[in-house]
């Protein structure tokens, strides 16, 4: 409306007022390394591990740490170093999968409904039905109708997480449609498709990277949880929650069935969602309000 | 005011009719036979046919659907396969320890993490800030059955506080044999809904704070704890109460897994036997009673907000 | 030496507010804010401090009330005294206890700057609760209500039970006087606070300062960027520039007799408010015509009426009728509400109109769909009034002038050699075809979008208040780019304003709205300089500064329009 409006906005914005917020940036660091160590485990377990993790030997139930068990064993004498080493595999892949199909889906459904009123309802309508399903509870009906392997479990996963991007996009598209630079486009003859991909769609990259990470950590979550409460991938595969999982019942005798594990686990979201805090702050600060994960 | 009530009530309706047509299609649109499914692995030829009729799997989708619904409504959501006992009966008996230990701990959460949202957004950059948002990214993290055994582990086993297991029902026991069996539980399934609440109020807070009628208060010579509790908590509000109604799915899932790791005899274990068992009509009926539930408390909220502003009162 | 600082002692004493070599950093960077600033305010004076964006006259006045956003500004150095009070060394609660009491300040926009979930009352009364503690609660009622009488507010039981949002913004600007003055304060600082709000309004809030002014002997420093109300209001003029005080005077010198180069040239850029001459008509083609154009919003659909939602119908914009013929300016004045914006954006498509046609070139286009539209758009382009945000910040500047050519079959190499060339004739180098908008100014961003509407060789070009976001001295520049390109190629501008100045100075017919529809249209010389309506004469008699002949440093000898012979009217 006038001159002055942008020197007094920039005087008193909280942008101005409450930058610096930058997380110390060692944290982000040891973050990183976490996470690029966890997928070194993940990919060289087979040479990492100094067992089969699979390979039973019930003379060596529950055994201490020791030489040749660095981490002692199971109640059925596996290895758990082994295990435990394995058990990264699953976490990743579900975690990346689920945050890239989630991604992949949302992301069209998400401009379309912001794009299109009627179409706009329908669609939302949908999701606001898939969000109030808790996750956990859709993926064990899920999961209890099919066979339990890691594509069912994945899709299990994945479905719940759809609608927070499918939210995203669409706010990141009903604001960014309304700036002057994309009614210049219409004016400038451009045709519908242009106008979404061109000059909507990059709005809304930096917020799903953002996005994206906190699924990864999501659905991480969710497969150790459905693991934990015996609705995740079948016990022959080693999963961290499967390991917790069996370990309950030693829980008194042998904590640390459940303590390796869960420090895995914990490190491995935590670091994925540190990543995800910093992202956050160098890409859109504006994403704070939502704030995070949910 | 009234208007708006009605509204939103009314909007709540698809939602819920959204969920229920999810929940039927899940098992009609499943690969393998529905009715095997329901009948459990053990089921006659004879068994599955009866099924067949009963549930009018014969008729065409539609028909199914208008049926369904309409035992759900009647308040009829199946038996169940390894009890034989009608889903909603077995749910009612479950109910008071889930509903109660939710209570708890959604009490404890709100009343923890929003003072810790304030001060971390008063104290913006400072140590505490940092210490509160650490605090939260760790609650998000470690994963809630960890938590729930590392508060085991010493409060229960090291120190020898709390009992490991078990639950009293206030109706039974009264309250002090309930807060015993309860106070674990419920520090372990508030741990992220503090996290989430806390970090919302934060963000909410800082957003606020930068608001010209902040500056207006400061110009007035209203004091730090004046513009913070009297203008700027009851503005961060919307968001806050959003984000503890959207908040109310992470509780479910808590619950599921908490009642496990304690062996609490609610919902969630119920929820948990019915995998083990593959109880299909059980979780089917969880589902639509939680999903139920989740659409009330935010439509509860959605109310709320009418307290709160004005400018919604007056639509 | 003692009788210098002794002469300084008495000035700091007699002045209520008193700034010496004011200096404030931004931090963590420690560039320089202010670099020096002095000026004192005495007793019952208003002081205007003058300025463009960034000239940090609100950094001074948030410095005297110790509101500066902590952690990015700081004072490094100077003094700011008040009656004798050092207001740099007092602590917090030193500062709080003078807010209000012995200063008090009110903002530009008075939509934000009242708490929303606060009855207005309550917001007003809260001053005496943490300022009078020993006034009973009824006495403090009383107070508020004398002071909503004293600001002219009607109603005032009503209004002081009243929410923020069922105020208009010239009623909660008189909320926040009513706040501010509520303890006869010493000081009033006002930044900018008639910036947000329509001319009518705006007249009135001054008038208002003024009295209350007198009534109370408040001193007054008054943030502005705006010359009109600085003739209007202002004892003495502070211009500011890049965080230095460029120049003091009383306000007859300083408009009379500027001392600076830059004063002078703020002066200058400041448009008349006397019609241009009109010009010769030389082509009598109509290019864009609307017929008895109309826009309804919200009609509720049955299931709306069914829930109860409230009927929020208006009638944005009803019976429009213009013809635009080649080459001239039509300019479409009226104040916030008046739907001259909606018909712009009907006329544009962006919107789609409820009845009544648009016709471009003959051919109406108010009904077409997406594709019998689209050989139609390129006729008539858009200048839109946010500089920051007309242009994709993630495209460079050429690809975006390419966009509407290449959609309409131009090749990417021919589209960008006439990009090359458009980028001239609009004053800028050739080279900026590769670099991204953030990389430019406000106004050379407005300088780019006039370029990429002329890409597309429209016959009609559509500015929506093209230059309102723009400082007076860039604001000139772009009209003058206007006026040498309408020359050049003969390109018709439907030139959408709420500066009567700027439609005074560009347009060759004016068409008047209020609340929708049109009062008065005729040739700009006519409807400005002897309007018909009262709606016109009352918006003539309220733009600042109509008295003064900035350009040429003296008071116009015949105002635009006598006071006596307007019958002041609120409804057409």
């Amino acid at each position: 409306m006038n001159t002055t409006a942008s020197d007094t906005a920039a005087v008193m914005s909280p942008r101005l007022r409450l930058w610096p917020r930058r997380r110390s940036a060692w944290a982000v660091v040891v973050a990183a390394v976490c996470l690029a160590l966890i997928v070194v485990i993940a990919i060289l377990a087979p040479w990492l591990a100094p067992h089969d993790p699979l390979e039973m030997s019930p003379a060596d139930r529950l055994k201490a740490p020791s030489d040749s068990y660095w981490l002692g064993t199971d109640a059925y004498g596996r290895d758990l170093l082994s295990r435990v080493l394995y058990g990264a595999r699953v976490s990743l892949i579900v975690g990346v999968g689920s945050a890239l199909v989630a991604v992949v889906v949302g992301l069209p459904l998400g401009i379309l409904a912001g794009f299109f009123r009627g179409l706009d309802a329908i669609v939302m309508r949908v999701m606001d039905g898939l969000m109030a399903i808790p996750s956990v509870l859709l993926a064990i009906a899920i999961v209890s109708l099919t066979s339990a392997n890691l594509w069912t479990v994945m899709t299990a996963i994945t479905i719940p997480e759809i609608p927070r991007v499918v939210r995203l996009v669409r706010s990141v598209v009903l604001s960014a449609r309304e700036e002057p630079y994309v009614e210049a486009a219409i004016s400038l003859g451009s045709s519908l498709s242009t106008v979404m991909w061109r000059h909507l769609m990059p709005n809304t990259l930096a917020p799903l990277i953002v996005m994206a990470t906190y699924i990864c950590a999501s659905a991480i979550l969710t497969e150790a949880i459905l693991s934990f409460l015996g609705a995740g991938i079948g016990t022959e595969t080693p999963t961290w929650g499967n390991i917790m999982s069996e370990g309950r019942t030693y829980f008194l005798i042998k904590p640390s069935l459940i303590f390796w594990p869960g420090v895995m686990l914990s490190i491995c979201i935590l670091s994925i969602n540190l990543l995800g805090d910093a992202a956050r702050d160098r890409l859109d600060p504006r994403l704070q309000k939502r704030g995070g994960m949910q | 005011m009234f208007s708006y009530c009605l509204r939103r009530t009314l909007a709540a309706v698809p939602v819920m009719v959204v969920v229920a047509l999810f929940v039927f299609l899940l098992l009609r649109l499943s690969p393998g036979d529905p009715a095997a499914i329901i009948a459990g692995d053990m089921a006659t030829p004879e068994q599955l046919d009866r099924i067949r009729e009963t549930l009018g799997l014969n008729q065409p989708m539609y028909l199914q659907f208008f049926n369904w619904s309409g035992d759900l409504l009647r308040g009829d959501f199946g038996t169940s396969l390894m009890s034989h006992l009608p889903v909603t009966t077995l749910m009612a008996q479950r109910l008071e320890p889930t509903v109660s230990l939710a209570l708890l701990s959604m009490a404890l959460s709100v009343i923890i993490a929003v003072p810790m949202g304030v001060i971390a957004a008063w104290k913006h950059g400072s140590l505490i800030d940092n210490a509160v948002m650490s605090l939260s990214v760790l609650g998000f993290s470690v994963p809630v059955f960890v938590i729930g055994y590392i508060l085991i582990k010493i409060f229960a086993i090291d120190l020898g506080w709390l009992p490991v297991q078990g639950f009293s029902r206030i109706s039974e026991d009264g309250v002090g044999a309930f807060l015993e069996h309860a106070i674990l539980p419920a520090m372990m399934l508030s741990t992220i809904y503090i996290a989430l609440i806390a970090r919302m109020t934060r963000a909410s807070m800082l957003d606020v704070l930068g608001e010209d009628f902040v500056r207006t208060a400061h110009a007035k010579g209203a004091s730090e704890k004046r513009v913070l509790f009297k203008h700027a908590l009851r503005n961060a509000g919307v968001p806050i109460l959003e984000v503890i109604g959207t908040g109310f799915a992470l509780m479910i899932t808590g619950v599921v897994v908490t009642e496990s790791v304690f062996n609490i005899p609610g919902l969630g274990r119920l929820t948990v036997d019915a995998i083990l068992s593959r109880d299909y009509p059980v979780i089917q009926g969880l589902i639509l009673v939680t999903s139920g539930a989740y659409v009330l408390i935010n439509l509860a909220i959605d109310l709320s907000y009418a307290l709160l502003d004005p400018r919604i009162r007056y639509q | 030496m003692n009788a210098m600082a002794m002469g300084l002692e008495s000035a700091a004493t007699s002045s209520v507010l008193d700034i010496r070599d004011l200096e404030v950093v931004a931090q963590p960077a420690g560039q320089r804010i202010l670099k020096g600033v002095s000026f004192s305010i005495a007793p019952g004076e208003t002081l205007c401090l003058v300025g463009e964006s960034g000239s940090g006259k609100s950094v001074t006045s948030l410095t005297v009330m110790g509101l500066l956003p902590k952690g990015s500004l700081t004072v490094s150095g100077g003094s700011a005294t008040l009656e004798g009070d050092s207001l740099l060394d007092a602590g917090p609660a030193r500062m709080r206890a003078l807010r209000a009491s012995r200063m008090a300040m009110i903002f530009q926009e008075p939509m934000t700057a009242l708490n929303p979930l606060m009855r207005v009352g309550e917001q007003i009364e809260e001053v005496l609760v943490m300022h009078r503690h020993k006034l009973g609660a009824a006495e403090r009622r009383q107070r508020v209500l004398e002071m909503l009488d004293q600001v002219q507010l009607p109603d005032i039981e009503r209004i002081y039970a009243s929410w923020p949002h069922q105020l208009s913004g010239g009623q909660r600007q008189r909320i926040m006087i009513a706040m501010a003055l509520i303890l006869e304060p010493k000081l009033l600082i006002a930044d900018e606070p008639t910036t947000a709000l329509d001319v009518t309004t705006q007249q009135q809030i001054l008038k208002l300062i003024k009295e209350l002014q007198e009534r109370h002997g408040t001193s007054v420093l008054f943030i502005t960027h705006d010359m009109g109300v600085v003739a209007d209001i202002a004892d003495r003029v502070c211009v500011m520039r890049h965080g230095e005080v460029v120049e003091t005077q009383p306000i007859e010198d300083l408009l009379r007799r500027p001392r600076t180069g830059y004063t002078r040239q703020l002066l200058t850029a400041v448009p008349s408010l006397r019609p241009r001459a009109s010009r010769e008509v030389t082509d009598r083609e109509i290019v864009l015509e609307a017929i008895e154009l109309e826009k309804r919003y919200g009609e509720r659909s049955r299931w709306q009426r069914f829930v109860g939602k409230a009927s929020q119908q208006t009638l944005a914009a009803s019976d429009i009728n213009f013809a635009l013929t080649r080459g001239r300016t039509l300019g479409i004045v009226g104040e916030s509400g008046s739907g001259k914006s909606t018909v712009a954006r009907c006329v544009m498509r962006m919107i789609e109109p409820t009845a009544g046609g648009v016709r471009v070139l003959g051919k109406d286009i108010a009904g077409l769909g997406r594709a019998a539209l689209k050989p139609h758009r390129k006729r008539i382009q858009m200048i839109f009034q946010d500089p920051f945000r007309s242009l994709n910040p993630r495209l460079s500047i050429g690809t975006s002038l390419i966009e509407g050519p290449v959609n309409y079959g131009a090749s990417k190499e021919s589209a960008m050699a006439h990009a090359r060339e458009l980028l001239e004739l609009v004053g800028l180098p050739g080279d900026a075809l590769d670099r991204y908008p953030h990389q430019f100014s406000g106004g050379q961003r407005q300088r780019i979008a006039i370029a990429r509407a002329l890409a597309m060789e429209p016959d009609v070009l559509v500015a929506d208040e093209a230059v309102s976001a723009l400082d007076v001295s860039v604001q000139a520049q772009v009209l003058g780019l206007l006026d040498d390109i309408q020359r050049r190629l003969g390109v018709a501008v439907l030139f959408i304003t709420h500066d009567l100045r700027v439609a005074a100075q560009i347009c060759d017919e004016v068409m008047v709205m209020q609340k929708g529809v049109v009062v008065e249209y005729g040739p700009a010389e006519r409807v400005l300089g002897s309007p018909a309506h009262p709606y016109t004469r009352s918006l003539m008699l309220a733009a600042p500064g109509r008295h003064w002949d900035f350009a040429a440093f003296r008071p116009l000898a015949d105002a635009p329009i006598d006071d006596a012979s307007v019958v002041v009217s609120s409804g057409p």
